[in-house]
């Protein structure tokens, strides 16, 4: 698991120059300030975590709980509670901020969304199926899987077959992305290459669990 | 205004000339040797401008001992120098790919008559 963790929002795509003045492409991500709001440990919760909220939010439009919630624990409301598993939550406590500094330049992070959804797929978007022929008698059947499976033996689908279905709108963790540039004063984090989503949802960086490639 | 301005704002450049697609330009190009760094220019025709934004990129063609040759600079790429604008073209198209089939006098791009 991860030494240190932050979440913010996708902002979208775009482009810098290194030093040897060739394009990266980057993802930009507003990082706000991260508010503890619970310390979970493995004494109480069986896990260790940090729950931290991000941004403001208007506590007319809080649920009683949720206002309870931040109240009780001295934090101001934030528009989300997000839980940020850690390997170890020594030294941080309730009401702490954490902002982009937790994490420097050229670090590898993994980065966790949740990704966009593609409504239902066929078996050539979903799993990279070649699909069929274009000619030579093909009919109809041109972006189709073809066979399933055997005959009276088994007379069954295996479980598990690669078939259509709901694509996307799933959790998704790219690892050992490497961060371009930690911007603290205008709390932007610049990633390179993609990072799954739409522009504005929510996303969870770690420093890289498996180590650099 | 894009999402991403804050970011682009920074790299955006706009210290270059206005230039359209039949324009000739000479773009100075740092070129970087060892250690050195000079600078060479690239003369020719712009027959193409794409993009927009930070991502916005141009071609600039010539014809170096007779054999075409084409170059694709990002806009505000930091290996430009600087750009000057040497003429402006009469053409009637956005894209002048029909250059690269020509040769000769056929090749040619009129001069646009600043009225």
């Amino acid at each position: 698991m991860a030494n240190k963790a932050i979440v913010g929002e996708k902002v979208g795509m775009t482009q810098v120059w290194d030093e040897d003045n060739s394009v990266i492409p980057v993802t930009v991500l507003r990082i706000r300030p991260n508010r503890v709001v619970r310390v979970k440990t493995t004494e109480r919760d069986g896990y260790s975590a940090l729950q931290v909220t991000f941004g403001e939010k208007d506590e007319q439009k809080l649920t009683k709980p949720e206002a309870g919630h931040f109240s009780s624990n001295g934090v101001d409301a934030g528009v989300k509670l997000v839980e940020l598993r850690l390997d170890s939550v020594d030294g941080y406590e309730v009401g702490q901020e954490l902002t982009v500094e937790t994490l420097s330049e050229n670090l590898r992070v993994d980065v966790t969304s949740v990704s966009k959804g593609k409504g239902f797929a066929g078996a050539m978007k979903r799993h990279g199926f070649k699909g069929q022929r274009a000619s030579h008698g093909a009919h109809k059947v041109h972006r189709k899987p073809g066979a399933v499976g055997q005959c009276a033996t088994p007379s069954r689908i295996f479980k598990g077959k690669k078939l259509p279905g709901r694509m996307g709108n799933q959790k998704t963790t790219i690892l050992n992305l490497q961060v371009v540039q930690a911007d603290t004063e205008k709390e932007l984090l610049l990633i390179k290459g993609s990072v799954p989503g739409p522009n504005g949802s929510t996303v969870l960086i770690r420093d890289a669990v498996k180590g650099a490639v | 205004m894009k999402s991403t301005d804050l970011v682009d704002q920074l790299s955006q450049r706009d210290d270059l000339p206005d230039f359209d697609a039949g324009d000739t330009l000479k773009v100075h190009v740092r070129v970087v040797e060892g250690n050195r760094e000079r600078v060479q220019v690239f003369e020719g025709v712009v027959i193409s401008r794409r993009g927009s934004g930070i991502a916005e990129s141009f071609t600039v063609r010539k014809l170096s001992f007779g054999v075409g040759v084409e170059r694709t600079f990002p806009m505000h790429s930091p290996i430009i120098e600087k750009i000057e604008r040497v003429t402006r073209g009469d053409v009637r198209r956005a894209k002048l790919y029909y250059l690269r089939d020509r040769i000769g006098k056929k090749a040619k791009i009129r001069e646009k008559r600043e009225d």
